[in-house]
């Protein structure tokens, strides 16, 4: 694997989990609790997708192909996806939705910020546009898991329902492989070992301030990065890439 | 069914760039002050027309009553040597 | 004796209504106003609110499948303006004295009512290109007009709208076009979305000037101040050689450039069709309904907890 190849695997596994992100907080246009609401996740999901479009496109540029972003949004199938396992989880709730973003968005915070420092120049720039995102979505998730969590005996149920539920599927997040390592020596990649410490502190603090106790930690669930998914994926797929694959010879 | 309760309004006054007045930009509900800068964010900065943002409690707005203007703000019309215009400046007098 | 002084106050309050309305002064929400103005405002400001959340439905329903990633930010962008629209107007409508929760009680027993046009379905990706388009071309030469409208909140809330939508026309124009310009498929998809949505977007601006029950008080009080068939004929001069200019056929035989009237004439509106739509037979209104209620409903425990939240903490 040459540097290039890493940083190819590298930039399209960060897209893909900004794209699958941002697919799923889309989901909730028109279906929020409150209008306001609506337009706090719209505008998640509208970062998330400039976000998505950004390291695709640099992605693309790595392989030489020339591919477009839009090439690999529309025209990869599951085994070619390398976003983590805990985006393209359902959501079940409001609650669901909010837990996910807080442990996403702080991860991305911390994995942003340390990226701006990145000596490859492309990556620095989309990080420093990232982070300010991540802190915003980190601030708002938290807000809302605290009174989700210490409001009334229904909300607090869900929240720690779906924090027992999306648990076992965080640790992924702080996977590494080959690519990873090969970056890291090159300064290009952050180190995720580093960032583990300040996200269990923030999320343990956001945790404690909501009432909310911590889900057993005995399985961790993987395979994301290596291409193999959740069922969810598929159909996630399948609406996303309807219009590109019925129409394939079709420029939108 | 229970009665639906609402969130508090909040007034919302944005700053379009530094150093300019706060102006009204409309309103929002919210349950706490983080939920409402927030809010008053998104509803009304969603172009970047925003440096800063106030949000105040509605019912911390206190408006004068349209049947007090004339007792407000008459009396304030032949006042006009508050004006700059309303002196007569010497010739030849430069920047004052 | 205080109850004559009052009656006195009254009509000194109600004389300046008049006088303002003849100067063209905005009415505040603190003024004194007549029932009636403030019941008209209630009822089409909320309308007006409602429609933009409802509006985001069909619009929505093809978020998920946008065929490429500009596509899908442009369209969530505009949707998010509907919503944020919805909350510019009820803001404006809850300083006559009526809150969101009421209105949207309204809505759902059916007393208020919002646009006949989010009661047609969006069936092709051409469908969110004809929204923008028509739907959203026909509400600007609405809203345009509404910018002069006698209610101070209403006419700023108006100006901030038109100066936020004119992109969302562009953007559907510009989905016509680029499918105009694509396959056979394409270009078919674009003439069937243009077949669905030209007439209902005629419909959009109302009954003939003739026929319209609220046309009198509304002018009266400058809250509309252009009619529906002055509305609907600008509407159709500029549409019309748009659609020329990228190929599509608008879908009425009798359409034609009437030069003494510098104007297009067009073919009969189906009438009949508006009024069962209103009636609640379109075929989407069920639907729509359907959606607001249950997602109001699902929200209800996210609400809940917020104010029990800000009970237990006092925070505010």
């Amino acid at each position: 694997m040459t540097e290039q190849q890493a940083l190819y695997k590298y930039c399209t596994q960060l897209g893909d989990n900004a794209l699958i992100q941002s697919y799923r907080l889309a989901e909730w246009c028109s279906r929020a609790p409150i209008l306001e609401e609506d337009l706090a996740l719209t505008n998640m999901a509208l970062d998330m997708t400039g976000r998505a479009q950004l390291l695709l496109q640099y992605a693309g540029q790595l392989a030489g192909k020339g591919q477009t972003e839009d090439d690999l949004a529309y025209r990869r199938s599951e085994p070619e996806y390398s976003n983590s396992l805990i985006m393209e989880l359902p959501d079940d709730d409001f609650a669901f939705t909010m837990v996910r973003q807080l442990l996403t968005s702080t991860f991305e915070y911390f994995l942003y910020s340390a990226l701006t420092s990145s000596t490859d120049k492309t990556v620095a720039a989309i990080a420093a546009k990232a982070v300010k995102e991540a802190k915003y979505h980190m601030a708002h998730t938290t807000d809302w898991v605290i009174r989700l969590g210490d409001g009334t005996d229904e909300s607090s149920r869900r929240t720690q329902q779906a924090l027992n539920k999306l648990w076992p599927y965080t640790e992924e997040l702080f996977e590494t492989d080959d690519a990873h390592k090969m970056l890291l020596a090159a300064g290009i990649a952050a180190d995720v070992n580093k960032i583990k410490a300040s996200w269990s502190e923030h999320i343990n603090a956001t945790r404690t301030a909501a009432k909310i106790t911590m889900p057993s930690d005995d399985y961790q669930h993987s395979g994301g990065t290596r291409g193999i998914h959740t069922e969810y994926l598929g159909h996630i797929l399948s609406e996303m890439q309807y219009l590109q694959r019925a129409y394939p010879d079709a420029k939108w | 069914m229970a009665t639906e309760t609402e969130f508090p309004k909040w007034e919302v006054f944005t700053q379009i760039k530094p150093g300019a007045n706060y102006i009204h930009a409309g309103m929002i509900h919210a349950t706490d002050k983080e939920m409402a800068l927030q809010n008053a964010r998104d509803t009304y900065t969603r172009r970047g027309e925003g440096t800063s943002i106030w949000v105040v409690p509605s019912h911390a707005i206190v408006a004068s009553n349209p049947d007090d203007k004339e007792m407000f703000f008459d009396p304030a019309n032949d006042k006009i040597y508050r004006l700059p215009t309303f002196y007569v400046m010497p010739e030849g007098a430069k920047a004052i | 004796m205080e109850l004559k002084e009052d009656i006195n106050i009254q009509n000194v309050a109600m004389s300046i209504f008049d006088r303002k309305m003849e100067m063209d002064e905005p009415i505040e929400p603190k003024d004194h106003m007549p029932d009636g103005y403030r019941k008209h405002l209630i009822r089409q400001m909320s309308q007006h609110a409602h429609s933009e959340v409802i509006g985001m439905q069909p619009e929505g329903n093809w978020i998920t499948r946008a065929p490429s990633l500009r596509a899908k930010q442009i369209l969530l962008a505009k949707i998010q303006d509907e919503c944020g629209h919805g909350l510019y107007l009820y803001s404006a409508t809850e300083t006559l004295g009526i809150s969101r929760a009421e209105m949207i009680a309204q809505l759902h027993s059916g007393k208020a009512k919002y646009s006949n046009i989010f009661n047609y379905p969006a069936l092709n990706w051409a469908d969110v290109g004809a929204i923008g388009w028509l739907v959203d071309g026909a509400a600007i030469v609405n809203q345009v007009s509404l910018q002069r409208t006698s209610y101070g909140p209403y006419s700023r809330a108006m100006v901030r709208i038109c100066k936020e939508e004119s992109f969302h026309q562009r953007q559907g124009y510009e989905i016509m076009t680029k499918m105009m310009r694509g396959t056979k498929e394409q270009r078919e998809m674009a003439q069937d979305a243009m077949n669905r949505w030209w007439w209902p977007s005629l419909m959009m601006f109302g009954p003939h000037d003739s026929d319209s029950p609220h046309t009198g008080d509304a002018f009266k009080w400058k809250i509309k101040r252009q009619s529906n068939d002055e509305l609907r004929a600008k509407f159709i001069d500029k549409t019309v050689q748009q659609a020329e200019v990228i190929g599509l056929t608008v879908p009425d035989k009798e359409l034609r450039w009437n030069e003494e009237k510098k104007h297009y004439d067009h073919g009969p509106i189906n009438w009949a069709e508006f009024y069962k739509v209103i009636a609640g037979f379109g075929p989407c209104n069920n639907q729509r309904m359907e959606h607001h209620k249950k997602i109001h409903a699902e929200g209800a425990w996210v609400r809940e907890a917020a104010e029990a939240h800000r009970a237990k903490h006092q925070r505010q």
